[in-house]
């Protein structure tokens, strides 16, 4: 679709350019400003260059959260995505059950982030938690203070019962722009239940499959507060990630130098995985 | 390929249907031949659509069972019943080439690959794409894309019949000439049972061997096209078929004498009516000519539409249309002539015949 | 009156709107016809102001409006789909136009029930436009344009999602409409025989460019090339590659055709000769009617008239005949073709003599 031209129109989006400005310009540049400084405090500042960069990419730390970063944004993906189309799929199309599921799969993504958190920790919890009680009782060993791996299943399952319904809405979005006569099409061409899925709502859904794909991995990619709530990047550092670790490193110690080059490179990195998630998934579309 | 049977069905889409205007399908009792293409015609909200998807068995008829060669198929569902569809907007799978498409239906019926291909390449011939055939079906035109759902029907061999749902709406003046014709070629050959539904009567009439003309939930007439054409047994036929439609008038009846205001004419037979009945006259443009002597008439406008003109006139206060071929010149005080032949006189809509 | 001056429309280093020079002069009805794609809607938007031409410039009663935004520029526009308000009724829809003009209440009620009138919408302007059928909800659509008094009225296919009588009907209702309105009407479609219909003048659209504009009829009777002719024949044209020697036409292995009158004046050499299916029949109506052998493909009985597929000389043919006749396929005949109709087209395309009619 084109535009008319109207030199007007720069008005109009010149609050946003304003705010955006304000809200992500300017605290970067100062962000790269600290990268490239040191401080002893008294707001003297001293020329670092590089130092900063290069101590941060040769840090075990930092390259062992960007590991459990990555393996984090993995199973979220891998859990979400076909569990996500699979609950869309098996949702109502017509009549009171579907505002009904529209509106169970709602509630989790209307609950703040730390709330999220608060209630988890609690839920799981061996000592007074529904969910950890109960798995006592049934003779399970599960601590996620103590033990890495359940802190880790804490945190998944956590993220995929908070996150998954923004997969399921957008798949349902996509299931339900399909036409009636594709699916008796296909009974007619005798179909199995597969091949529908397949030839037909699989490719109906890739679009807004890619949106749901780029949002859950830069999310789960940047994966903070809960975490933080649930476990605090523990037991060990077992669940620090980078933006934990990040904030460890800048408000709890006042690195502010290390801090900054580390979010400059967090920040590059998610752009670049961006990119390159878009354009794989971009460019598959175009061949078609 | 199948005869179909259309035994007493009549179907609501609401619960409990009390009165007739309840149902969007009223008593439908017919017998289709086996290798007949039929086309069902009428406006929309006819029971055109409602009668095609009881047929395809997207829909269970609220009375009455529907029979393919003397076999029940009321209670089969749509795969049971070994059908062909063709929809309005074309429905092809975009990830697919060509080829595959046209396979897809003998695949998922586990056909022996080898045959899959022979028939594939048979059908590509047959509807001229084999120069596409690795081609990805989603970059291809409306025609090609309604070639492809139309192949892949025809594909299976062993289909009872092939519906068609008002399949060249998307396709532009100078394709559906080409996708008709060869449709039409395509019956000849293989004498498919086919049921096209359609709202154009160019289609349906140019398609069809019998053409059932559907207006209120109800079947009207079932004709050849020239049965429409000639003898449309209620005056919607008579309206629906034929462009500008029968000029249908009020009429009074005495004898073989039939009176429209203060002109009369003579007719070749007395019409058998009864006493208190409605009288029309319906007359078709077409059976309308200019003479010397005749009926008065006031032109209003000429349409010069090519081919042909269409007069449109005032008859003793009615508005008439008349149709005059390319060459004809209009009179300055024009005098028109009804071909007795042609006139069919309606008594409460119904055409009624001569007595003996 | 609307001018297009060298007016393009760019896109992506393609031209879809070729350099166009086009004069719409006020109170006329002015039909785009061609098929998806020509370029119709594209043209139309450059009319309206929706798009700003990549070069060239647009003009109305000789004043440059060529960036003017669309606001500005009282154009109506009604689109294939039929839209309206849906949660106003419509005498509301009808109105919303004066309304945003701020006309007083008196004003408006005279003009709503005027146009409802003329559209044949009065008793159904208390109901909103989705209880209604198609039809009146294009009618309630273009009673909208109508209202709004606009001096360009654009419509793109408004009858192509209707009923094939309602667009009869409709048809046959416009130009009475129009006639009664001082605006400039331009009204796009794929149908030959719509703007056949319609009347007043047609440009023939093909690929990006307008081919030929004038009156419509002339330009049905005397297309200036082949696309032309091509574009603006329903049912489609019947072409044969023939060469001229003399007074006769040759084509490989026939005995060919005798050279009409109007056609004796052009040279010898190879022409494209073409004819409307009207005008092969079965009789000789004619002493001009040249006598051919041709061969039966299939024929299609619309009731009152028979479509027959030919095939003479290794060309396709189609023969619109009056009367009912179903002859099998493969079948040899004589048919009889009216040569003062002949139209000839030179190797460039372009006409070289119309036909007498």
């Amino acid at each position: 679709m084109e535009k008319t031209w109207n030199n007007k129109a720069w008005f109009l989006v010149l609050p946003v350019l304003l705010l955006v400005a304000f809200s992500a310009v300017i605290p970067l540049m100062t962000v790269v400003n600290y990268s490239v400084q040191d401080t002893f405090g008294n707001n003297q500042f001293f020329w670092a260059g590089t130092d900063w960069f290069d101590d941060i990419l040769h840090s075990d730390r930092f390259w062992q959260a960007l590991q459990r970063n990555l393996l984090f944004s993995f199973i979220i993906l891998a859990l979400e995505i076909p569990l996500g189309i699979f609950i869309a799929l098996n949702m109502p199309r017509k009549g009171i059950g579907v505002s009904v599921c529209l509106v169970l799969m709602a509630l989790p993504l209307l609950i703040p982030w730390n709330v999220v958190g608060t209630i988890w920790q609690v839920f799981g919890r061996v000592d007074i938690g529904l969910l950890g009680r109960t798995l006592a009782i049934l003779g399970v060993d599960y601590n996620y203070v103590r033990d890495p791996i359940d802190a880790w299943i804490t945190v998944i399952v956590m993220d995929v019962w908070h996150w998954t319904s923004l997969v399921v809405l957008l798949c349902y979005a996509g299931l339900v722009s399909i036409p009636d006569a594709y699916y008796q099409a296909a009974k007619i061409d005798g179909a199995s239940r597969f091949s529908v899925f397949r030839y037909i709502q699989l490719p109906k859904m890739k679009r807004v499959l890619l949106i749901a794909v780029l949002l859950r991995f830069m999310d789960s990619f940047m994966i903070y507060t809960e975490p933080f709530v649930v476990t605090g990047g523990g037991p060990g550092n077992s669940t620090t990630f980078l933006s934990i670790d990040l904030v460890k490193m800048a408000v709890g110690q006042f690195d502010l130098g290390p801090a900054a080059a580390m979010s400059i490179v967090y920040f590059l990195i998610i752009l670049l995985l961006s990119w390159v998630f878009y354009t794989v998934m971009t460019s598959r579309d175009a061949e078609n | 390929m199948a005869r179909i049977t259309l035994d007493h069905i009549r179907h609501a889409y609401g619960a409990n249907p009390v009165s007739e205007s309840d149902y969007a399908l009223r008593e439908v009792d017919h017998e289709w031949n086996d290798g007949g293409a039929y086309a069902l015609l009428g406006p929309s909200g006819c029971g055109k659509t409602t009668l095609l998807n009881i047929i395809s068995g997207l829909l269970q008829p609220s009375h009455g069972r529907i029979l393919f060669d003397g076999r029940d198929v009321t209670e089969l569902s749509t795969q049971a019943r070994n059908i062909a569809q063709v929809f309005q907007f074309p429905v092809v799978y975009d990830t697919m080439t060509v080829y595959d498409n046209l396979a897809f239906p003998l695949r998922n019926r586990h056909v022996p690959e080898a045959e899959v291909d022979r028939r594939v390449r048979e059908m590509l011939e047959i509807i001229d794409l084999s120069g596409m055939a690795k081609r990805k079906a989603q970059r291809l035109t409306a025609d090609q894309k309604q070639k492809i759902s139309l192949g892949r029907g025809l594909v299976r061999n062993d289909v009872n019949a092939i519906l068609f749902d008002e399949p060249l709406t998307v396709i532009d003046p100078h394709m559906k000439w080409v996708l008709r014709s060869q449709l039409k070629r395509l019956h000849k050959q293989f004498g498919f049972t086919m049921v096209y539904v359609t709202h154009d009567q160019t289609e349906a009439l140019t398609f069809a061997d019998k053409v059932v003309v559907m207006y209120e939930g109800q079947i009207v007439q079932i004709g050849t096209p020239a049965e429409l054409f000639e003898k449309p047994r209620h005056t919607f036929v008579g309206y629906f078929i034929g462009s500008p439609g029968m000029n249908v008038m009020p009429a009074r009846i005495s004898g073989n004498r039939v009176s429209i205001g203060s002109e009369s004419i003579e007719l070749d037979n007395a019409p058998r009516i009864g006493g208190d009945e409605r009288i029309e006259l319906g007359i078709r443009p077409e059976f309308i000519r200019f003479a010397r002597e005749g009926l008065k008439v006031k032109i209003n406008r000429i349409e010069d539409i090519g081919r042909r003109k269409i007069v449109r006139a005032e008859f003793e206060g009615r508005p008439i249309a008349i149709v005059a071929s390319e060459d004809v010149e209009i009179p300055a005080e024009p005098r028109i002539v009804f071909d007795p032949a042609r006139i069919n006189v309606y008594a409460d809509s119904w055409r009624v015949g001569e007595e003996a | 009156m609307l001018e297009l001056r060298k007016a393009a429309k760019m896109v992506a280093g393609e031209y879809h709107i070729h350099p166009t020079d086009l004069t719409l002069a006020r109170g006329s009805l002015n039909v785009l016809l061609g098929p998806t794609l020509a370029g119709k809607t594209s043209l139309m938007r450059l009319m309206a102001g929706l798009d700003r031409p990549t070069s060239g410039s647009v003009h109305f009663d000789g004043q440059d409006v060529t960036g003017l935004a669309v606001q500005k520029r009282n154009v109506a526009m009604v689109y294939q789909q039929f839209i309206n308000y849906p949660s106003l009724t419509v005498y509301e829809n009808i109105a919303s136009p004066l309304r945003i003009a701020g006309k007083d209440a008196a004003t408006i009620d005279r003009e709503v029930r005027k146009a409802a009138e003329l559209l044949r919408l009065s008793p159904y302007l208390d109901r909103t436009p989705l209880s209604l059928s198609g039809g009146q909800q294009q009618r309630t659509a273009l009673a909208r344009a109508l209202v709004k008094n606009a001096s360009l009225v654009l419509m793109d296919e408004p009858l192509a999602n209707l009923d094939y009588k309602l667009r009869e009907e409709l048809r046959e209702e416009l130009p009475k409409v129009f006639a009664q309105s001082g605006a400039i009407f331009v009204y796009a479609t794929t149908e030959p025989s719509e703007a056949l219909l319609l009347g007043g003048n047609t440009a023939t659209l093909s690929e990006g460019r307008i081919t030929q504009f004038g009156p419509t009829i002339s330009v049905y009777r005397r297309p200036a090339d082949l696309v032309t002719a091509r574009t603006f024949a329903d049912p489609p044209l019947n072409f044969i590659e023939m060469v001229k020697s003399g007074d006769a036409f040759q084509h490989r292995n026939t005995e060919g055709l005798p050279v009409p009158a109007h056609l004796r004046a052009i040279e010898n050499g190879p022409v494209t000769v073409a004819f409307h299916p009207h005008h092969l029949g079965f009789s000789q109506q004619t002493p001009e009617a040249a006598k051919l052998n041709a061969r039966v493909q299939i024929s299609e009985i619309t009731g009152s008239e028979s479509f027959v597929h030919l095939e003479y000389d290794g060309v396709k043919w189609v023969m619109l005949a009056p009367g009912i006749h179903d002859i099998d396929p493969d079948t040899g005949i004589d048919v009889f073709l009216d040569t003062r109709h002949l139209m000839a087209f030179g190797s460039d395309g372009r006409a070289i003599a119309a036909a007498a009619a």
